[in-house]
């Protein structure tokens, strides 16, 4: 068996000494995580790695000796095999290396003295394998594995390696420059290196974070009034969009602003990612505030719409309205009296198209003199639902989809209205169809069957059939334009709530981190093969393959309350044909993990 | 010559000469030009034995006919390194096809008198290309397996690119040559069979090795039986 050795490249020019880290179990391999320097103490070095063992629980041993000479510095071969006395191990590593050449020399000496290479030829069953301590230290190895799965499952080498590396981080502590008893050499032997304003912000999240979990719970109290759980307000608070969004993000701010650390690296990630993404929001918000409302832009666009043209705050909201509103009502009465004429040149039933058109116009003589009601209120609300921006530009779009629910609500109706007649008029039909030629659905046993039907009942039914059916054409348009007008609206709804559960889930810290710092995130691992001289064992080089881009959007995508179709292309077509009322956004709420 | 058993000594010159015969000039000429190389190899190593081992040179294919060339480095008893080779991107092609471009955009501005056709033809051109470079062409593929420690797969384009797959022991079952059924033929691959630690028995997925340069079978039956000394080793 090859016996692998991980050593950190910190240490290649470290001075002599002894060899302190960890033989991984099972896999006959070892990681070196530190070299302790002459001169020390037996029984303070017992000591430390105890203690340092039961902070990090990792099982630390002297795993060796390391000898770099300088010059004029002899003899020390004799002392370092004698040091293997000191601290009794199953086998004990002797690297050594001499200045000027790059590979190194390895024994190993087993329990009993024997040099385990006398039995081979050279030492070619050795592999010496370079890591960078510090990056092995931050990465976080990917598939990420639940803490409490324990390792019945023959747990993975690398996996191992990063997690001793990892979990080793106060042996670290230690630098060159201390007055202790031990001396170290590791990454950070130089000297620890902290930011000031990184130290100062830790420091001052945990009040703010305090505070702003006592402003949601106080949030939280307000939403839990009786009078806001009564069916009505349950039902319209769960239609408008706008209801839930904000209780989306307050779910997110009790993630993020909890006073507790965050345990696990998946945690971590998950609060960072929801922080990030609200800081954005806010910003891209107030970007499109500052574009709004500066330079008289909604003023350019009334003019486009309103012919008289007025520079005022105030008259440009309640012209934007008015203007909006007249156009949608004067194109909806344009679409009804071309209907009521010979519309596209078909032959329309008179009387019916008449009845229906008038019908369909009141309802929008109606609309309109509710919205002139309005009007000396929208202005006020609209400057001020502006303002929502700067809760974050999920918050406004949200917004803009309830307004245009709001305002083409009758359209709505009359997609209901419409829908509903069509839909008597074909089950009419079809039931007609089964009287004209003998037959009958059986509700006992859900099946057609044939019936043997009076005189005068097939004489009323055919007429009745007949007139139906010369009657469809007309309904069947009304309910083909309605029909499209609605879908028209749907897929408005539709593309606002993509964009915002875009926004929402986008995980950008994670992006980030895998742009800037690709080592954090590790998929895997590449090996060089380190040219070497010959009578030295193999050297390897490992580095950090970084996880790919679409595997970080994948794994720390936030889960959000995403709206999918809920029907398949197949079954909408039946159920417009058969004219049963669509609702083709199911919301799926959000699944917690 | 391993193949043949002579019987007698007439047998024996008969099979000398034909195996003698069969060693083409192409294999002679590749020989002589890497002594050069060989001897600095030795030079450098002070008259120790060469990690360099350079593999008899056979002439070796794709499986659509483009010449391939296969690099085998030992650098250790249980390491070994297998590098195959791409034919270059070829220069008469990209000419080629720039012309073909440019002249369809310059036959559609002189119907349309609009520049902005050349320009959108020029950066077109020039970002098919780099595309291509990048993401498309494979300059070589290397396979690196290591004994107790894994298997490395790693692809480099001709943009210098690298993308690489480490595959540890533990989950390695085999190394395989398989046969696929592609239309009217049939085509040889190496690959590696995977299995979950937990469950040693069963083959959860295939890792198909060299895909981009597809060298044919006595290129793979090469880099197999080097690849099974190693993992015999380790067993």
């Amino acid at each position: 068996m090859v016996l692998k050795i991980f050593f950190p490249q910190c240490c290649n020019t470290a001075d002599s000494g002894l060899l302190v880290g960890r033989w991984i179990p099972g896999h006959n391999s070892a990681v070196v995580l530190a070299v302790i320097h002459y001169p020390f103490i037996p029984g303070q070095v017992k000591k430390y790695l105890s203690e340092l063992q039961s902070q990090t629980q990792v099982d630390l041993t002297v795993l060796g000796s390391w000898s770099m000479p300088k010059e004029g510095q002899e003899g020390m071969d004799s002392f370092l095999k004698d040091l293997s006395t000191i601290f009794p191990q199953e086998c004990w590593l002797q690297l050594s290396r001499e200045i000027g050449k790059r590979g190194f020399t390895c024994q190993v000496v087993q329990n009993n003295g024997r040099l385990l290479q006398e039995q081979k030829n050279g030492d070619d069953k050795i592999v010496l394998i370079h890591y960078d301590q510090r990056k092995v230290m931050l990465s976080q190895l990917h598939p990420v594995q639940d803490v409490g799965q324990k390792s019945d499952v023959e747990a993975s080498e690398l996996g191992l390696v990063f997690q001793t590396v990892a979990q080793s981080q106060p042996l670290f502590l230690l630098d060159k420059y201390d007055d202790g008893p031990l001396k170290l050499s590791h990454w950070q032997s130089e000297g620890r290196e902290a930011s000031i304003i990184a130290e100062l912000l830790k420091q001052a999240s945990v009040p703010v974070c305090i505070f702003l979990t006592w402003l949601l719970s106080l949030w939280h109290w307000l939403c839990s009034f009786r009078i806001l759980h009564l069916r009505p307000v349950l039902f319209i608070s769960s239609k408008l969009s706008t209801c839930v969004q904000s209780g989306y993000r307050a779910v997110h701010f009790k993630t993020v602003f909890s006073p507790k650390k965050a345990a696990t690296h998946m945690e971590f990630m998950r609060k960072a990612n929801i922080f990030v993404s609200f800081l954005v929001d806010i910003a891209l918000g107030l970007l499109l505030i500052s574009w709004l409302y500066r330079e008289n832009r909604i003023s350019k666009l009334a003019d486009t719409l309103v012919p008289v043209a007025d520079v005022s705050m105030t008259h440009i909201t309640s012209h934007l309205w008015k203007s909006l509103e007249s156009r949608v009502a004067k194109e909806l009465q344009e679409l009804l009296e071309w209907l009521m004429g010979a519309p596209a040149g078909l032959k329309m039933n008179r009387a019916l198209d008449q009845v229906l058109g008038r019908f369909f116009l009141y309802h929008i003589h109606l609309w309109i003199s509710y919205i002139h009601l309005m009007s000396p209120f929208i202005e006020r609300i609209l400057w001020y639902v502006g303002l929502s921006g700067c809760l974050g530009l999920t918050f406004a779009l949200s917004i803009l989809s309830d307004i245009v629910a709001l305002l083409t609500f009758h359209i709505y109706c009359f997609y209901v209205y419409g829908a509903r007649l069509y839909c008597l008029k074909i089950y009419g039909l079809s039931s007609l169809w089964r009287l004209f030629r003998g037959k009958k659905w059986n509700v006992l046993r859900q099946r057609v069957d044939s019936c043997s039907y009076d005189l005068d009942q097939l004489f009323i039914g055919t007429l009745l059939f007949t007139i139906l059916l010369f009657l469809l054409p007309t309904t069947a348009l009304y309910y083909l334009v309605f029909t499209l007008l609605r879908l028209v609206m749907v897929l408005f709804q539709g593309v606002i709530h993509l964009s915002v559960d875009f926004i929402n889930s986008l995980p950008l810290f994670a992006i980030g981190l895998r742009i800037c710092r690709p080592y954090r995130l590790a998929e895997g691992v590449k090996f060089k093969v380190l040219c070497q001289e010959p009578g030295t064992p193999l050297h390897l080089m490992m580095e950090i393959n970084p996880l790919k881009c679409s595997s970080v959007l994948q794994c720390y995508r936030t889960p959000t309350y995403s709206c999918y179709p809920k029907d398949s292309w197949a079954a909408l077509c039946k159920k417009l044909f058969v004219g049963e009322l669509i609702y083709p956004w199911k919301q799926k709420t959000a699944k917690t993990d | 010559m391993r193949y043949a058993r002579p019987k007698n000594a007439g047998d024996l010159k008969a099979t000398i000469r034909a195996t003698w015969a069969l060693i083409t000039p192409e294999q002679c000429h590749r020989l002589v030009d890497s002594m050069p190389r060989r001897i600095a190899a030795v030079i450098q190593a002070k008259g120790a034995p060469t990690n360099v081992i350079s593999m008899a040179e056979e002439e070796f294919t794709d499986i659509n006919g483009n010449s391939i060339s296969l690099d085998c480095q030992t650098h250790s008893d249980f390491c070994r390194e297998f590098t195959v080779t791409s034919p270059k991107l070829s220069l008469r092609k990209v000419m080629v096809y720039t012309c073909f471009v440019w002249l369809f955009a310059y036959a559609v501005f002189f119907f349309t008198e609009n520049t902005a056709v050349l320009s959108s033809a020029i950066i077109l051109t020039l970002a098919g290309m780099m595309i291509h470079i990048h993401f498309v062409k494979v300059d070589h593929e290397t396979l690196l397996i290591i004994g107790s420690l894994g298997v490395q797969l790693s692809s480099s384009y001709a943009s210098g690119r690298e993308s690489t797959i480490f595959i540890e022991m533990n989950k390695l079952k085999d190394i395989v040559i398989n046969e696929a059924v592609y239309m009217h033929s049939i085509i040889y691959y190496l690959c590696i069979l995977i299995k979950d630690p937990a469950d040693p028995e069963t083959v959860t997925s295939v890792v198909p090795l060299f895909q981009s340069s597809n060298p044919r079978l006595n290129c793979l039956v090469q880099v197999y039986r080097s690849c099974q000394e190693i993992l015999a080793q380790s067993r």
